[in-house]
């Protein structure tokens, strides 16, 4: 690839953005630069990252997963309720998993076999899968969990990478080579670019969904669980909204909404450029709720900018000729 | 079957379904609980039906053009602190006034909307989760975590939700609940008979067609915003006006409710098909659920599981039914059209 056309990608606009944020940061506070602090900023939102790597090849496949985050509160609900009524944890951990991926049978078994669109079905499933976790839990609070259980995921294990942080990097490096080093991977974005070629094509295109769903929502069930072990306590609404970070990190990555097109080295860079933008504004004291609506801004800034640069630039192009 | 054909569409048939489905949930729900046939479920379910339903409107209007407006929750909820604060602090401001205000300033939101939708051509998506967060930071921020209290409002503006415009018999409609009526039959009216109204339908079932014919996309598209903005204002002050004491949490979360009234309210996701009286028999679904459920002695939790499963078979039923309903129903016109061709040529 010739160096201009490395340079309009966006992977290197992010590239530059989040040098440019790094280097803010690093000027602003004197703690930026730590160990400690970047071990924390990961940590801080480890679960959704998880998520967010499964989110984009269901968006890359042309669809999307808005009931994520209900299924993130139904697996931690699942395993307190079961963990209450005198299950082993251990177990418990299986089942919750299980209940994920049943979700995950349910969102696939409605747009894949009988076509409806997943942003109706998957809405359901944000309102439903949410309500069946309040229906096992109601307004208590379930804790008490096992010394072990509670410290799930924050142990250091790799140095001073903790085992939340070791999965992520997993799952990072197993999705990176099923979507661009698999011939699933290539389904996959056959399918978000031209859903009608890749049917005459004679692609299963059921089961790539099945597997694209089933696999978002086991995700979100792992990292449902390993968020209940962070907190110690399980509620209703654990995870409750996470969908829309989720949606956004993948988003502001460069993965179209339409599908067919992103890649996860764009995701990963998205993710840091959150993770250090929200890092940087906590430490200079911005409060959560500005940092919500920065992201926000920076969502529709992501598409909106590569949309105004090609209209000016075909102006211009008229012009010429 | 030819004649019953001809009189309804497959829409009303949907419609009516929702419908039936309301009256057996209604006589469930009469035979579970004791006294349940009383005025004051008619007027508990009324005023929660009356906030979702004016916003479910406006949604409408945005989904008919393949559009989503994910931002109203936080809409209602910037209109309802601001005009709170602005009546709080300005007790004699005229009532209509109040209202205009709280019209204008959500449709002053629905146009930045509709502005990145149209001509930024940013997916409505993309754009109303990044305003939805936004205009409820922004709200945070400007408040500075201060409430609005039912004692600091006037007396006419807490009068308002318990007036009765229009008593039948010992049955109230209440000031919200009319409103909500009016506001519903307009847009009814509006859609199926005025020419520019149509053109919601004409881009959402079919945007590379009323491209070709020359319809002004971009006009259209954030005029739907505007209306869905300015009712998601609208909504702001009945909140404020039902409620009273409004922190900067208000509305949140209602883009769900409302998104769910008019998808079982059978309007169709991509665009192009529904009614907005079947958003508003959504709504009255979703709003019997939750004011009986509770009721009933199970616990409330129950609803969401409920509203989720609902959501599910209104889609699958439109998509499954609806589309078989449809085929039979242009198979039987054809056999109908069939002789005409097959005779003497047409003069």
């Amino acid at each position: 690839m010739n160096p201009a056309a490395l340079l309009k990608r966006w992977e290197t606009l992010l590239l530059a953005v989040l040098i440019a944020i790094v280097a803010i940061n690093v000027l602003e506070s004197r703690y930026y630069l730590s160990v400690g602090n970047f071990i924390n900023l990961f940590q801080l939102s480890i679960e959704k990252s998880l998520v967010a790597l499964a989110m984009a090849l269901v968006i890359i496949g042309g669809d999307i997963d808005l009931s994520v985050a209900s299924v993130m509160g139904l697996a931690a609900c699942v395993m307190a309720w079961l963990f209450q009524q005198g299950a082993p944890l251990p177990l418990a951990i299986l089942l919750a998993l299980g209940a994920g991926v049943l979700a995950g049978l349910n969102n696939a078994f409605w747009i894949a076999y009988v076509g409806l669109p997943s942003l109706a079905v998957t809405l359901a499933g944000l309102i439903g899968y949410r309500g069946v976790a309040r229906i096992l839990v109601e307004d208590r609070a379930i804790g008490g969990f096992p010394l072990w259980f509670n410290t799930l995921g924050q142990q250091a294990l790799v140095g001073p990478l903790t085992a939340a942080i070791v999965i992520f990097l997993f799952f990072f490096v197993v999705f990176v080579i099923v979507l661009h080093g698999s011939a699933f991977g290539r389904l996959v974005y056959v399918i978000g670019s031209n859903i009608q070629a890749a049917r005459y094509s004679g692609v299963r295109i059921g089961l790539v969904k099945t597997a694209l769903f089933v696999g978002s929502a086991g995700v979100a069930a792992l990292a449902g669980i390993l968020y209940a072990a962070r907190l110690g306590s399980v509620r209703g609404d654990t995870a409750d909204g996470f969908e829309l970070d989720i949606i956004t990190t993948v988003l502001l990555g460069g993965v179209s909404i339409f599908g067919g097109k992103g890649n996860l080295v764009g995701v990963g860079l998205s993710l840091l450029v959150i993770l250090n933008l929200r890092n940087g504004m906590g430490l200079a004291d911005i409060t959560g709720n500005t940092q919500n609506y920065v992201i926000g801004g920076l969502l529709i800034l992501s598409v909106l900018i590569p949309n105004m640069s090609l209209e000016i630039r075909n102006k211009w192009r008229g012009r010429e000729t | 079957m030819n004649w019953l054909q001809r009189q309804i569409r497959p829409e009303q048939i949907r419609e009516l379904s929702l419908l039936a489905l309301i009256v057996v949930a209604v006589v469930f729900f009469g035979s579970m609980i004791d006294g349940y046939y009383s005025f004051r479920t008619f007027n508990r379910i009324s005023s929660s039906v009356a906030i979702i339903t004016v916003v479910a409107v406006g949604q409408t209007l945005v989904v008919l053009t393949r559009n989503i407006d994910l931002s109203v929750g936080s809409i209602v909820g910037f209109t309802a602190y601001f005009v709170g604060t602005l009546i709080a602090h300005h007790k004699g401001l005229n009532p209509f006034l109040a209202v205009a205000i709280s019209i204008a300033l959500g449709a002053a939101l629905g146009v930045v909307n509709g502005l990145l939708v149209a001509w930024g051509r940013v997916p409505a998506v993309v754009v109303t989760l990044g305003t939805l967060a936004i205009y409820r930071g922004v709200l945070v921020d400007l408040s500075g975590a201060k409430t609005v209290t039912t004692d600091s409002l006037p007396q006419w503006l807490v009068n308002l939700p318990t007036l009765n415009v229009l008593p039948i018999g010992a049955l109230d409609v209440r000031a919200l609940f009319a409103a909500a009526l009016v506001i519903v039959i307009i847009f009814q009216f509006g859609v199926t008979y005025l020419s520019f109204a149509r053109r919601f339908y004409a881009i959402g079932s079919n945007p590379e067609a009323a491209q070709l014919i020359g319809l002004p996309m971009k006009g259209i598209i954030l005029l739907a915003f505007v209306i869905s903005g300015a009712l998601a204002g609208l909504a702001g002050f009945m909140t404020l006006a039902r409620y009273g004491n409004i922190t900067v949490e208000a509305g949140r979360g209602l883009e769900l409710n409302v998104v769910a009234a008019v998808v079982v309210g059978g309007v169709n996701v991509f665009g192009g098909s529904g009614r907005v009286t079947g958003a508003m028999l959504g709504a009255i679904m979703i709003g019997t659920l939750e004011q009986s459920l509770f009721r009933l002695g199970i616990s409330e939790f129950w609803r969401d599981a409920l509203l989720g499963l609902l959501i599910l078979l209104a889609v699958a039923s439109d998509s499954v039914i609806l589309q078989r309903l449809r085929l039979l129903w242009a198979r039987t016109e054809l056999k109908f059209v069939q002789p005409v061709e097959a005779g003497a040529p047409r003069s």
